[in-house]
């Protein structure tokens, strides 16, 4: 268990970083908190000739409020935002997704942004950032921001490129009125989700994220959703699922998960928002 | 000497200062030779497969590379592994010729660090031709089923049938026979320390010497020294001084010190090799996996009257040493903590594509457990009886008692324990607790369980495994000897050697506690040395940390040499004081005659006088310097000539009950209360006693609700790390209550009996049976599988709702592998399209990374691919064949893919429908099993990454037909069903 030989960079600002992406080409790849990318380098499942190492850039630790977005940049660690004093009141649904996120140890280490890079399926954050209509700021030679849901392509594929970078994501900040929700299922706690579910209720209208299933954070939006209609709508939503059988769940298990934790999530966004 | 108890309480640990300041030195830290090489280990992706080839030259002219090592080279020097039981089958370290696991060691290379090593492991290009696996113990023993080892031409290792007592008639005469069939899976206990291995080579007369972080026992020592072909003495082994955890698992090392030794004979250097994660949960030791029917004969009121075991006992694909311990450690005790007197029993064991098993923390106590407790609450529940009264009307009630099978339990009080544990409270709690939650529609159960925990065991148990015709000839194997030796230096401190190979569990603490007991010392003033060095200590083939023996067996073996050597100082003291030796009093680190403390000497002057001034010791007196004593109890005696087996020395009782709930939205097992009772005869440290029983218990309780070493339907090994082998965390570990009472061994010299390993035995089935409780008003009596996980336990609740009108699922359901189906629409006619898929060229730049593509045949495409996921990437060598061709409409493809990070093969059928546009509808269905490392550690995601590469090539190809963007940003999202 020791990783193929790579090249090491540490660097010292974006720019930097940014070009040595793009002169490496495909086989650079950016580390941040390493809790996902030094496992797969030592089970050899990944091999980059390139580790261009982002958390020595100054400024990127730099958590800002800027035009009603909670601006989190790369080097932000998942403990940090988790621990910053006004974030249940900022982005709510962060607040209550980010403790199912790994262990203290791991967040401690892991970063927002590495998140949302690794793209995996089950991620918590990737599913407040789709659920929250967020946005991830990339930079490449030029610099571009794509909507979240753009953004995630499949299973731990993104529509970054080769050359770029996530310099940020950003989160709206929570609206008056508006109830946000967070629940999961793991096998142990801070396991990856075999289905996690956000809820985001404002007025009549609500919206469902559901995690762990398919590729990708998968969103639904409803106008009105009277309670009669609740459990219809979550068995239809939950058979519309790429649902699978795996080593630690059936599909079936899924399925019933979507409904039965969905309509407990629905409930408390409600109660939130009321 | 009495072992003062109450001091002995309050004793801080010995060991844990270097333990927690993180300076005890394992074997990963130990110092090594000057030009050691450092190995890895090729291991056999398939789970049966002949090795056609192995071509290793590229990693040979790796620079740093210093030997590459196959099953033929090793074949050379050393010899197979004994067999347990005689049958004709070689059991090699590494593969000679066919791999029979996933995780099998194939190739071994010495380089000088361990990155060239794994580096020059990515070069090595194995040949393999795939053979059928065998995976399901009942299906292995099918006449039909593929045979593992062709020289035994049966999959059955080896069977036997008992019968004790009248079972037969037992059961004619009763009015209810009553049947339950577990399946007891694999699981291990995990150590945080995997294994190590230092290992050299003295061609010039000492032979071998190796360093192991091995735990015994050492009857294993003559398995290694014949297999390296050296008589014993020729093979020193020692232990680190310090082990990081072992549970037994850590017996498990012993293959890959014949490995390491022959490797460093054939390199001529000195190798060290330490295990990695992945090669742990895939190829270290596991428990056995076992199937079990087992029936009872009733009587009315839930007493039972006989036993039928019908036991399979899969060892995985080598039935080797120490097995079929497994087996056989409980067989003296099959019948539990229940008067029995009739019993039957068949034993098969079975040998699969699995890794082979061994030693593991319970050792065959879950798997009897797991039967006969889930059995005596179905009893309960058919009888509608209060299954406390089942227990009750079964339960041994006088001591010592002779079990059916042969065994004797030394001391108990069954009824007192279960009565204290009732008396207490907390169970009548448990029942209000059910009635509330009940009334309320949760889903909350009582489980109760009673176990008796063997511990010291019968060295010659194993030998019931064979006829005693065949015991005749091989000739009585029993006991189960404890060493120890006290050294008295010469400024008179003291020293103490033990033969028990801890690994953490404060054995120091206690053994030095005792001899300062003894001694009138301080216990802080006795170093205790428990690192193991055959070369120098005294042991015997019982020695090591297995079957909870400590307490009961090398402390009694503690026990006689330091009441050997009080005895003779106590005469040099006597002549000094001029008085009787046995007036001697031996206090605060100073000797004085009973009642006159006033004249004492001090105890160094005493222990040191052979040191200095032999001359001065009274006459026909040698010299005190050091004492061994041998402890050697007589009960164990060998199997008699009717399969009786006195199995193990010394039973403890426990009776546990405990409350869960399932929790209704996820299904998940939550453990609301757990009492266990234990009677461990005399507890000698009651912190280290209450460690062990939690420790077991935090095990249990993963045995119980997550761990599993699950394998594919073709053997793929689906738990390499530890996301996909869910140790529970302190956060999933319930509170645990501890009672006791004490009825100490007749048999041992501390009257302590074994308490190590009971949790693991108890708790599995004692959750199940409450999550049985729990399920009852539901379900009725149920069968349960462990571990109970919340998607087992979902099947259970509600049926699921109806699926939409109109509702197609993404994939066809054929229960194995990776199956996937899509369509793709593409704007160029089914000729042109197939006219791509029959062209190497094209195909080149169609498929995925490809680095090329030939056709050696008119029906075979070969290819050299990087396939991957995001940052996972892998480069592989895959080989299509095409059959069923119907041009332009549809084909059949077979392939088969093998790379460093796994294989897979599979099936696909592609078919292209014209459409009125002139496009093409192309569809496919597939059916992939994937193997290697990728499936042990990547299994959650791989049902996505095939989807993603079969995307990436069915865009690839629209785009290469003359497609449109737009087109295949939607066609993108179709591919994997229509989502």
């Amino acid at each position: 268990m020791k990783p193929a030989p790579f090249d090491y960079l540490r660097a010292g600002t974006v720019q930097e970083a940014q070009a040595a992406l793009a002169a490496e080409g495909e086989g650079a790849r950016v580390i941040a908190g390493g809790q996902s990318l030094v496992a797969m380098l030592n089970m050899r499942l990944a091999r980059p000739t390139l580790l261009v190492d982002v958390m020595h850039v100054a400024g990127g630790a730099e958590i800002r409020v800027e035009r009603g977005q909670l601006v989190v940049p790369f080097a932000v660690r998942q403990a940090a935002l988790l621990n910053r004093r006004d974030l249940l009141s900022e982005v709510p649904l962060l607040a209550a997704a980010l403790p199912w996120v790994g262990h203290v140890q791991t967040r401690a280490r892991g970063t927002v942004c590495g998140s949302v890079a690794h793209a995996d399926p089950s991620a918590e954050i990737a599913l407040a950032l789709v659920a929250l209509d967020g946005t991830v700021h990339l930079r490449g030679r030029r610099a571009r921001r794509l909507p979240a849901a753009e953004f995630f392509t499949g299973m731990m594929q993104t529509a970054a490129r080769p050359d770029e970078m996530i310099e940020a994501v950003s989160f709206p900040l929570s609206q008056e009125g508006t109830g946000h929700a967070f629940n999961e299922v793991g096998i142990r706690h801070g396991d990856f989700a075999i289905v996690s579910v956000a809820a985001i209720a404002t007025g009549d209208r609500l919206r469902l994220a559901i995690g762990g299933v398919n590729d990708t954070p998968l969103v639904r939006d409803w106008s009105s959703l009277d309670d009669r209609q609740v459990d219809d709508a979550l068995n239809d939503l939950a058979w519309s699922l790429d649902a699978r059988d795996d080593l630690h769940a059936t599909a079936r298990y899924r399925r019933d998960l979507v409904r039965r934790l969905g309509r407990k999530t629905i409930k408390e966004a409600r109660q939130c928002a009321a | 000497m009495a072992f003062d108890t109450k001091t002995a309480d309050v004793e801080e640990r010995i060991e844990d200062g270097a333990l927690l300041s993180g300076s005890a030195q394992f074997i990963d830290d130990l110092p090594f030779a000057v030009g050691t090489l450092h190995a890895a280990i090729l291991r056999s992706p398939h789970a049966h497969a002949s090795i056609v080839s192995i071509d290793s030259s590229r990693a040979r002219a790796l620079p740093g590379v210093a030997a590459v090592i196959d099953g033929t080279a090793l074949a050379k020097v050393s010899e197979p592994l004994m067999v347990g039981v005689k049958i004709p089958i070689k059991c090699w370290p590494m593969a000679v010729d066919r791999a029979r696991y996933v995780g099998e060691p194939v190739v071994v290379v010495l380089a000088e660090d361990r990155y060239v090593a794994e580096d020059a492991l990515d070069l090595i290009e194995v040949t393999y031709t795939p053979l059928p696996p065998v995976i399901d113990p009942e299906a292995a023993l099918d006449v039909n089923a593929y045979v593992l080892h062709e020289e035994l031409e049966t999959n059955l290792g080896s069977e036997r049938t008992f019968r004790y007592g009248d079972p037969e008639s037992a059961r004619e005469a009763a009015p209810r026979c009553i049947a339950v069939k577990v399946r007891y899976p694999r699981n291990s206990c995990t150590p945080m320390e995997t294994y190590g291995v230092l290992a050299e080579y003295d061609p010039h007369g000492t032979g071998y010497d190796v360093q192991a972080n091995f735990q015994g026992p050492f009857s294993i020592h003559p398995v290694i020294a014949r297999a390296l072909k050296v008589p014993g003495s020729k093979l020193r082994l020692r232990t680190p001084p310090n082990s990081g955890g072992s549970f037994g698992v850590k017996q498990g090392v012993f293959p890959y010190i014949v490995l390491m030794a022959a490797c460093a004979r054939i390199a001529a250097r000195p190798v060290k090799w330490i295990e990695d994660r992945l090669e742990h949960l895939t190829a270290s030791v596991s428990a056995t996996n076992r199937v079990v029917e087992l029936q009872a004969a009733v009587e009315p009121d839930g007493r039972v009257t006989a036993l039928f075991w019908d036991q399979i006992e899969d060892v995985g694909a080598y039935l080797r040493a120490p097995e079929p311990a497994t087996l056989y450690r409980m067989h003296g005790n099959l019948c539990g903590a229940y008067d029995i007197a009739n019993l039957s029993v068949r034993n098969r064991i079975v040998m699969t594509n699995k890794t082979p098993t061994g030693l593991n923390r319970g050792f065959g106590g879950p798997q009897i457990y797991f039967a006969l407790e889930r059995l005596m609450q179905r009893i309960a529940q058919e009888l509608e009886l209060d299954p406390l009264d089942v227990i009750r009307r079964n339960l041994i009630s006088a001591f010592p008692y002779r079990t059916a099978s042969g065994t004797t339990y030394d001391s108990g009080d069954y009824v007192r324990a279960f009565d204290v544990a009732l008396n207490d409270g907390r169970y009548g709690e448990l029942l209000s607790r059910r009635d509330q939650a009940r009334a309320e529609g949760r889903l909350y159960g009582i489980g109760l369980t009673t176990a008796v925990e063997p511990s010291v065991s019968n060295m010659g148990y194993l030998s019931t495994a064979l006829t005693p015709a065949q015991r005749a000839k091989s000739g009585p194997k029993n006991g189960a000897l404890a060493a120890a030796t006290i050294s008295l230096d010469p400024v008179g401190s003291v020293t103490v050697q033990i033969d028990s190979v801890p690994q953490g569990q404060g054995h120091q603490t206690v053994a030095a506690n005792l001899v300062s007991g003894v001694l009138g010392l301080c216990s802080k003033d006795v170093r205790v040395v428990a690192e193991f060095d055959t070369a120098k200590d005294a042991w015997s083939i019982a020695a090591g940390n297995y079957s909870s023996r400590f307490a009961a067996s090398t402390l009694s073996a503690v026990q006689l040499a330091a009441d050997r050597l009080r005895h003779r100082l106590s005469r040099i003291a006597a002549a000094q004081l001029n008085g009787r030796p046995e007036d001697i009093v031996f206090a605060g680190g100073r000797v004085h005659l009973n009642g006159n403390p006033e004249a004492s000497i001090s105890f160094a002057r005493i222990a040191s006088a052979s040191h200095w001034a032999p001359g001065t010791l009274p006459d026909d007196m040698e010299p005190v310097v050091r004492e061994t004593a041998i402890w050697s109890p007589e009960e164990l005696a060998a199997p008699t000539g009717e399969d009786g087996i006195n199995s193990s020395l010394c039973h403890s009782f426990i009776f546990d009950f405990c409350g869960v709930e399932i929790d209704a939205v996820s299904g998940q097992v939550r453990v609301d209360r757990y009492v266990t009772m234990h009677d461990c005869g005399r507890v000698l440290h009651a912190g280290m006693v209450e460690g062990q029983i939690r420790g077991a218990f935090a095990q249990a309780i993963g045995a119980s609700l997550f761990e599993e070493f699950a394998y594919g339907p073709d053997g793929a090994f689906l738990a390499g790390t530890f996301a996909d082998y869910p140790v529970p965390t302190v956060l999933e570990i319930p509170t645990l209550d501890i009672l006791h009472i004490e009825t100490p061994s007749p048999l041992t010299l501390t009257g302590a009996k074994g308490v190590g390993e009971g949790n693991c035995m108890s708790t599995p089935v004692c959750v199940a049976n409450a999550v049985a409780d729990a399920l009852a008003p539901k379900c009725g009596a149920v069968d349960l599988v462990l571990p109970l996980t919340p998607a087992r336990i979902a099947e259970f609740l509600d049926a699921e709702p109806a699926a939409p009108e109109g509702y197609q699922p993404a994939a066809p359901t054929t229960g194995k592998g990776l199956t996937g189906r899509g369509r793709a629409k593409v704007s160029a006619s089914p000729q042109a399209i197939w006219d791509l898929l029959m062209d190497p060229e094209q195909l080149a730049a169609i498929i995925p990374g490809a680095h090329g593509v030939s056709r050696p045949s008119e029906d075979r495409f070969s290819a050299d691919v990087t396939l991957g996921v995001g940052p996972v990437k892998g480069r592989y060598k895959v080989d299509v064949a095409l059959s069923e061709l119907d041009p332009p409409s549809s084909a059949l493809l077979t392939g088969r893919a093998a790379g460093a990070l796994g294989m897979g093969e599979g099936t696909g059928r592609v078919s292209l429908t014209a459409l009125p546009d002139g496009g093409t509808e192309i569809a496919y269905e597939y059916d992939a099993r994937v193997g290697g490392k990728v499936a042990s550690v990547g299994g959650r995601l791989l049902d996505g990454a095939a989807r993603i590469v079969i995307g990436q090539f069915f865009t690839a190809l629209g785009r290469r037909a003359g497609g449109q963007r737009t087109l295949f940003a939607r066609l993108f999202g179709w591919i994997g069903g229509g989502k």
